[in-house]
């Protein structure tokens, strides 16, 4: 563990001595929970289809893929006109596009900063190496199922898939969520175990909490 | 080429000269004298870009290779200095104070041989990798394959087919 | 006026070199610029110490696009290492695809046809200018002009269709293998490539009007971001940052490979090496690339083989060696260091990237007393790759 995450006692700039055990201070410790609809289903569906019209992206190049969403933002392919737009926060996004093979250093980042995303959120692996290695199938330091770790809507293949097929995509990712089949956030609070398991099985420096959102 | 070579073989006991294309050479340097032929070149004779800083293991000699290249921009020659070091006890002294960047390569060379340079600025400190509790990935008796079928799943239905194995089979069917 | 820091409230230096920093003490505020991070180029990031606004201590990490290349390339014959050394960079992947074959060859004892090699000069400049207009994209998103970045996308998007007549594919072309290229140019390539380069200029027309000339730009980066020439042999700076220092560093002229000895250029040098000055020597190098591909398809012979006779790449043995290549590329130096020991397998390939001095040590030193609202335009300025840093 690092050493700023220690428990310890600090004094702060007016004098004043505290203690501070960052795991539990800055972080919360509650799991996930599964949240259903509430509503009528029509009600719902409503939901969906506003939710498949607003699809907000992480902007988090995690690999070569990232270069081929540049032009998707510019006006000849225009992702804005399908209601698809990029944000700088987890926060602020629903759609976590994996883009491209994940080092074990990056997959660290990408679940603290998918457990940061708001549900319902989606994601979206890009290129062959999220689906089973890929180039790198025999490299030491990259992960070969994405769907180990996140929950992932939809796979779109390719190495690197062209701007029209991340464009089809989206189209599928969006008739999947009017299908009310875009259930990702609950599965990951369903299998919360099974994926911990699996992330700390690679991740041999874990220094976060569980669930930090 | 060769009168740079002449000039210091006068000071230090190099090994053979290689050249490799008229603007490249290779000498090997005895591992104590690396430091005093590096401020030679860089002062008095012009070569004063490192271009790269980088090892080579020889498992079957059981020893690592170290290649400081250097490029003199005048003269648009380049110059790489081997310095082979034992395997069993890979410590090499820093160049950092001559260049600087170098501290960057040592970094690296650190974790990815394990070869230690002494003195050198954040040498213990994680580079590229985090939590690698392996031997260092570079390596050559480092199998990348084994560890990443050990490491990662694949998909139960995945069939690998060595590429090379199966070129040979689409060609020659027969074998031969 | 540049930004002038208040040096009073500097930590003061342990004996061993390292900053003094409390950050319990409430003075100093540690801040991360990265990964994830809009105005960060590529997937790296900074560690940032701030006092105030003002960095003190700064501390790159890479590692986030690890492949391992060196270490998989060991475990490949010399062809199949061909298809995957393009993905070391994203941006510019053509001059691996280079660097590596003409090692290969160099080592392999194979001649590189006439045709294959103006070929090649053309396809490194091609991905000169897609990297410098994702380059001027990015600089002056940094700054908040986003409409320059929606410009020169546009524009890469041409050429990346001009890309993709010649070799078949986007971004991973693929296309320079070792002994050759895979195939001569299309037809009516020449006029198609001639209209997308018309398009090009008189969008840089507007880019220079819009970017260049604007004030709040110039305000931004004039004086701001520093390179001392002093700085440039210690820290290995080359290309486009050493170019706007004053040092005519290019290897198209110090070392001329392929066919630029029979082409017609200078090399593009800046006086202030600052920011604006290396947005400004980057901008007149691609138009000097535009000049180069209009000479290269003039001059280019349209007869002859475009790729040497390989031996049976199944059984390919390359004597025992080693070499090291070098080009130009958009960053500066880029070389591959190939050391082969008789088998069929090369024995250690080494990338030097640019980046790797650029962005680890350079972007460490250079970074301190800067403002934290110019640390994107400055990493920017740089035109670092992450994915060159650690392959």
């Amino acid at each position: 563990m690092k050493k700023e995450l220690e428990k310890r006692t600090v004094t702060g700039p007016d004098g004043q001595v505290f203690e501070v055990d960052p795991l539990k201070d800055y972080f919360c410790e509650a799991t996930p929970t599964v949240q259903t609809g509430e509503y009528l289903q029509i009600v719902e569906d409503l939901f969906n289809w506003a939710r498949s019209n607003s699809i907000w992206v992480l902007g988090f190049g995690t690999g070569c893929g990232a270069i081929e969403m540049r032009p998707l933002m510019t006006p000849r392919f225009d992702a804005y006109r399908y209601g698809v737009q990029w944000r700088a926060t987890p926060r602020q996004s629903n759609l976590f596009i994996v883009s491209g093979y994940l080092s074990v250093k990056t997959l660290k980042r990408v679940v603290r900063a998918y457990e940061q995303m708001q549900s319902p959120k989606y994601v979206m692996g890009l290129g062959s190496c999220t689906i089973n290695g890929g180039m790198y199938w025999d490299s030491y330091n990259t992960i070969k199922q994405l769907d180990d770790y996140l929950p992932v809507d939809l796979y779109v293949t390719g190495c690197m898939p062209r701007p029209e097929a991340l464009l089809s995509g989206i189209e599928a990712l969006k008739k999947i969520i009017r299908e009310g089949r875009g259930e990702g956030a609950n599965i990951y609070a369903e299998r919360f175990e099974w994926y911990k398991a699996n992330q700390k099985k690679v991740i041999q420096d874990w220094d976060m909490p569980d669930y930090n959102w | 080429m060769r009168d740079i070579y002449e000039r210091l073989l006068k000071t230090f006991s190099l090994g053979e000269l290689i050249e490799q294309r008229p603007d490249l050479a290779f000498i090997t340097v005895p591992q104590a004298q690396l430091q005093d032929v590096l401020i030679r070149l860089r002062d008095r004779e012009g070569f004063t870009h490192l271009v790269l800083l980088t090892a080579v293991d020889w498992i079957e000699d059981n020893q690592f290779q170290l290649t400081y290249l250097l490029s003199n921009r005048e003269a648009a020659v380049d110059l790489g200095l081997r310095v082979m070091i034992p395997r069993d006890e890979p410590v090499m002294s820093s160049i950092h104070i001559i260049w600087p960047t170098a501290a960057t390569y040592q970094r690296e060379l650190k974790e990815m041989f394990g070869i230690d340079f002494l003195d050198s600025p954040g040498i213990d400190e994680p580079f590229i990798l985090e939590g690698w509790s392996d031997i260092p990935p570079y390596r050559r008796d480092f199998d990348t394959k084994k560890y990443a079928e050990e490491t990662y799943s694949n998909r139960p239905w995945r069939e690998t087919l060595d590429p090379q194995e199966h070129m040979k089979k689409q060609l020659y069917p027969d074998g031969t | 006026m540049a930004y002038q820091p208040d040096r009073s409230q500097y930590p003061q230096r342990r004996v061993d070199g390292r900053l003094d920093i409390d950050l319990a003490s409430g003075k100093y505020l540690k801040l991360w610029h990265g990964p994830q991070h809009p105005g960060i180029t590529g997937n790296m990031s900074v560690e940032l110490t701030l006092c105030g606004d003002e960095i003190v201590d700064a501390k790159t990490h890479v590692g986030y696009l690890h492949r391992g290349f060196e270490k998989l390339m060991e475990r490949r014959t010399f062809i199949q290492c061909f298809p995957i050394v393009c993905r070391v960079c994203v941006p510019e992947p053509d001059f691996n695809e280079y660097c590596y074959a003409a090692a290969v060859e160099e080592l392999a004892g194979i001649e590189c046809p006439e045709r294959a090699r103006w070929i090649r000069t053309l396809i490194l400049e091609m991905g000169r200018i897609n990297s410098y207009l994702m380059y001027l994209g990015g600089q002056s998103g940094a700054f908040g002009m986003g409409v320059i970045g929606q410009w020169t996308t546009y524009i890469r998007d041409l050429m990346l269709d001009r890309f993709e007549e010649l070799t078949g594919a986007r971004i991973y072309h693929m296309f320079i293998l070792p002994g050759g290229v895979r195939d001569g140019l299309p037809e009516g390539f020449e006029q198609r490539m001639e209209e997308t380069l018309r398009e090009l200029e008189s969008t840089m027309k507007d880019v220079r009007d819009v970017l260049f000339h604007n004030a709040v730009f110039k305000k931004r980066s004039v004086g701001v971001g520093v390179i001392d020439p002093a700085w440039l042999e210690p820290y290995g700076v080359t290309g486009p940052n050493a170019r706007a220092a004053g040092v005519a560093k290019d290897v198209r002229i110090d070392q001329p490979y392929l066919v630029y000895p029979e082409l017609s250029y200078e090399a593009i040098v800046g006086k202030d090496s600052d920011i604006y000055t290396r947005a400004d020597v980057r901008y007149r190098d691609l138009l000097q690339s535009v000049d180069l591909i209009r000479q290269i398809l003039a001059r280019m012979p349209h007869e002859g083989p475009v790729m040497a006779k390989l031996p049976n790449v199944l059984h390919w043995k390359i004597p025992q060696g080693e070499t090291y290549i070098r080009g130009e590329c958009s960053r500066g130096e880029y070389g591959y260091y190939v050391v082969t020991d008789g088998s069929g397998y090369p024995r250690r390939i080494n990338v030097r990237g640019p980046s790797y001095t650029h962005a680890v040590a350079l972007l460490e030193h250079m970074i301190i007393n800067q403002n934290i609202s110019d640390v994107a335009g400055l990493m920017v300025s740089l035109h670092t790759y992450p994915p060159e840093v650690e392959r």
